[in-house]
């Protein structure tokens, strides 16, 4: 993967940019660019023999969260199948892998602990620690994927929002350290929820571990779309300009990828 | 008998204006040549005028091969309170204020004429469930009566062969100087079937074959009504015994028996009832039309063509179909099974997709229904195809033998099978073990058995 920062727009955050994905695409993706939400890494509505009817190679980068891999098949079993991408038989597709989505695997910040974090599934409340979070992705190998995060709502207590950067951080070093590639992969988390400051310290603090692009999220969450602004100019001014940057839960000038967050259920 | 037609076996779906679950492209692509519309739910919703308006069921869809529409009777007398049949035509009340309505054949024709379906059937009497008696004739006669009726508002003069073929990709021909139909090559003819009715009275049955042959119209229908009566009765009585299937094909068999050689015979059956029916039956491990087994037994009798939906329906509870019998795909023992469903299909799903990854998606996803609608469809073609090939080839008993064998390696193929494959002419005692009495059968009351199936030892 290569993803060159291109043209900023003069008097704006926003630039574009291009991410070269391999495989059999030469073109590169432009971007700022969308990713298609997929359900068990198959987006809801098409199956594989109808994607090659959309625009190529910008719908060839799609969302997978390996929460929908919880139940099944075991690790083991998509290991002996090949991976995510000969699983859904979506060779020459992107997968970029974070756990959160807006349908299926929702965080919930009061059940995550300081073990691991908590998400709302169709089979109910689930937690994942970093450990088994990485045995997926290992077993998936998805192109880029995000590390853990403890994203929580804005009304949290300052210290609840401390707290969710400080097991942020630390779960991004242990799943460097789990990532038989050593992270080289990987898209640091930031959150921060709504201050300022937090937002700061994370964005800093992910930027100086040796990260592939940035993973923004902690969006979504009940901030008001006001405050949004500032809270992820704070987070891009620390983060390096040549670096990808992935944002959950909105769309604002500074990023490169964004992840819709009602795609399916417009579709639907 | 089977030696001496030459004829297609066709399978083709229901839909309501869409397959549930594939697209037209992926239709063609799995080989399939026609498919079916309910006239009732169509003239509902979008309406026959707004179809016709727009150009044409085809075109609306835009499929470019066959359509096939029914009369929308049957709905009418299943789905609606206070349907009636009267000497006019079907009386029931709207679904949408509730006005009573009438439908008459001349109406019946009307809509389907809009909708512009290639083949288009004619209002009949149906007669709901198993009564005896001479309410069975009195539709007998009152069908025949209204079939003229269609007759001289469809003004049907021409009356064209229709032996269906394949298109170029197969570039099979049965017969010269049969017509090739397909809507856009001849997008102003329909084709006008009637449905033979009778109960199963041989008399009356025999009655209303000849009214029909005398008509000379284009093809013919084995009673519908009949064979989804007695669907009725099992969905909601529950469990029956294999007298209830051995009647059936007699039935097939008597038809098909007295229908001239030369026109297509289609068996209609369970093509309209909804899910819930469906269920029910399946927990009473009902034995009904639209089984490959209850497919090439029909084949056997000298059938042309089948619509069903269990393909579709049997695919949204998770099972697969496979030449052994079934695959239940929810089963735990798929949770990490790196096979493909079937490895003797090629079709996209068993090309790229495990049974793990299906387990884990079936009866959770919408994309696990369709993906197994794929599979389960191009089965059916799969299966028509070879009915087809058998026989154009002369090896028909053969591919039955073969057939017949994987379905039940341990021989105890039922004994109506065996009946009707007896008066088809096919020798099957290759396949069989010495015949055991239908009492002494494999019950029907676990939800693990079903005719014809293989239960999950297979899949070691």
């Amino acid at each position: 993967m290569r993803f060159v920062a291109a043209k900023a727009c003069a008097g704006s955050r926003a630039r574009a940019g291009a991410l070269y994905i391999g495989g059999n695409s030469a073109a590169p993706i432009e971007t700022p660019s969308l990713m298609i939400s997929t359900l068990k890494g198959l987006p809801a509505f098409i199956s594989r023999d109808h994607l090659g009817d959309l625009p190529a190679p910008d719908s060839h980068l799609l969302h997978v969260s390996p929460i929908h891999f919880l139940d099944c098949p075991a690790t083991k079993t998509i290991c002996t199948i090949g991976g995510l991408h000969q699983m859904v038989g979506l060779h020459d597709h992107f997968f970029i892998a974070s756990p959160r989505d807006s349908l299926e695997s929702l965080p919930e910040s009061d059940g995550t602990n300081k073990l691991g974090a908590s998400f709302e599934t169709p089979s109910g409340r689930q937690l994942v620690k970093p450990s088994a979070y990485m045995e997926m992705i290992t077993s998936l190998m998805p192109n880029l994927w995000a590390s853990m995060a403890d994203e929580v709502p804005a009304w949290v207590s300052d210290k609840r929002n401390k707290t969710s950067v400080d097991r942020t951080l630390r779960w991004l070093d242990e799943c460097i350290n789990l990532d038989l590639e050593g992270g080289k992969n990987v898209l640091g988390f930031v959150v921060g929820g709504s201050s300022i400051e937090e937002r700061k310290r994370c964005a800093t603090e992910v930027a100086a571990r040796n990260v592939s692009g940035f993973w923004i999220g902690g969006f979504g969450l009940g901030e008001s779309i006001e405050e949004r602004p500032a809270l992820l100019h704070a987070v891009t001014d620390s983060l390096p300009e040549e670096k990808l940057r992935l944002v959950s839960g909105l769309s604002l000038p500074g990023v490169d990828i964004i992840q819709p967050f009602l795609s399916t259920e417009i579709a639907a | 008998m089977v030696n001496s037609i030459i004829y297609l076996s066709m399978f083709f779906n229901l839909f309501l204006g869409t397959i549930k679950g594939l697209t037209n492209i992926q239709l063609e692509e799995i080989g399939c040549q026609l498919i079916l519309g309910n006239t009732y739910h169509l003239a509902l919703r979008p309406g026959a005028e707004l179809i016709d308006e727009l150009g044409g069921l085809h075109k609306f869809m835009n499929w470019k091969r066959a359509l096939l529409t029914d009369s929308g009777g049957f709905q009418m007398v299943s789905l609606l309170h206070l349907a009636d049949i009267t000497e006019q035509g079907v009386t029931f009340q709207s679904p949408v204020d509730g006005k009573p309505m009438l439908l008459t054949p001349e109406e019946s024709i009307q809509i389907q004429n809009k909708i512009g379906a290639d083949i288009i059937m004619a209002l009949d009497d149906v007669v709901k469930t198993t009564i005896t008696g001479p309410r069975i004739e009195e539709a007998m006669y009152r069908t025949l009566r209204w079939i003229d009726r269609c007759i001289s508002e469809f003004g049907l003069i021409n009356v064209f062969l229709c032996l269906l073929h394949f298109d170029d990709i197969h570039g099979v021909k049965l017969n010269a100087s049969v017509d090739y139909w397909a809507a856009h090559k001849r997008p102003d003819v329909q084709n006008l079937f009637g449905i033979v009715q009778g109960g199963l009275d041989p008399v009356l049955r025999d009655i209303c074959v000849r009214g029909l042959v005398d008509r000379d119209l284009p093809g013919m229908v084995a009673s519908k009504a009949n064979l989804t009566s007695y669907w009725d009765s099992y969905a909601i009585g529950g469990l029956v015994g294999g007298e209830d299937k051995d009647s059936f094909w007699r039935v097939v068999a008597q038809c098909t028996a007295s229908l001239p050689e030369d026109k297509p015979r289609y068996v209609m059956a369970l093509s309209f009832l909804p899910d819930a029916f469906y269920y029910l039956a399946m927990k009473n491990t009902f034995q009904g039309v639209g089984y490959p087994l209850d497919i090439v037994v029909c084949s056997a009798l000298g059938a042309d063509m089948y619509d069903c939906v269990y393909p579709t329906r049997t695919a949204r509870f998770g099972t697969a179909l496979v030449p052994e019998g079934i695959l239940k795909l929810k089963n735990q023992a798929m949770a990490n099974d790196e096979r493909p469903i079937d490895l003797t299909c090629s079709c996209m799903v068993c090309k790229n997709y495990t049974r793990a990854y299906l387990h884990g998606l079936v009866t959770k996803d919408a994309m696990g229904s369709q993906l197994l609608s794929y599979h389960n469809l191009s089965y059916m073609m799969r299966l028509s195809k070879n009915l087809h090939t058998s026989i154009v080839e002369g090896r028909f008993p053969e591919f039955v033998r073969g057939f017949l064998q994987t379905q039940f390696p341990k021989g105890d193929v039922p004994e109506w099978v065996c009946n009707a494959m007896e008066v088809a002419g096919i020798d099957i005692s290759s396949c069989c073990t010495p015949l055991t009495s239908w009492h002494d059968q494999p019950s029907f009351d676990t939800q693990d058995q079903q005719a014809g199936v293989v239960s999950e030892t297979f899949i070691n």
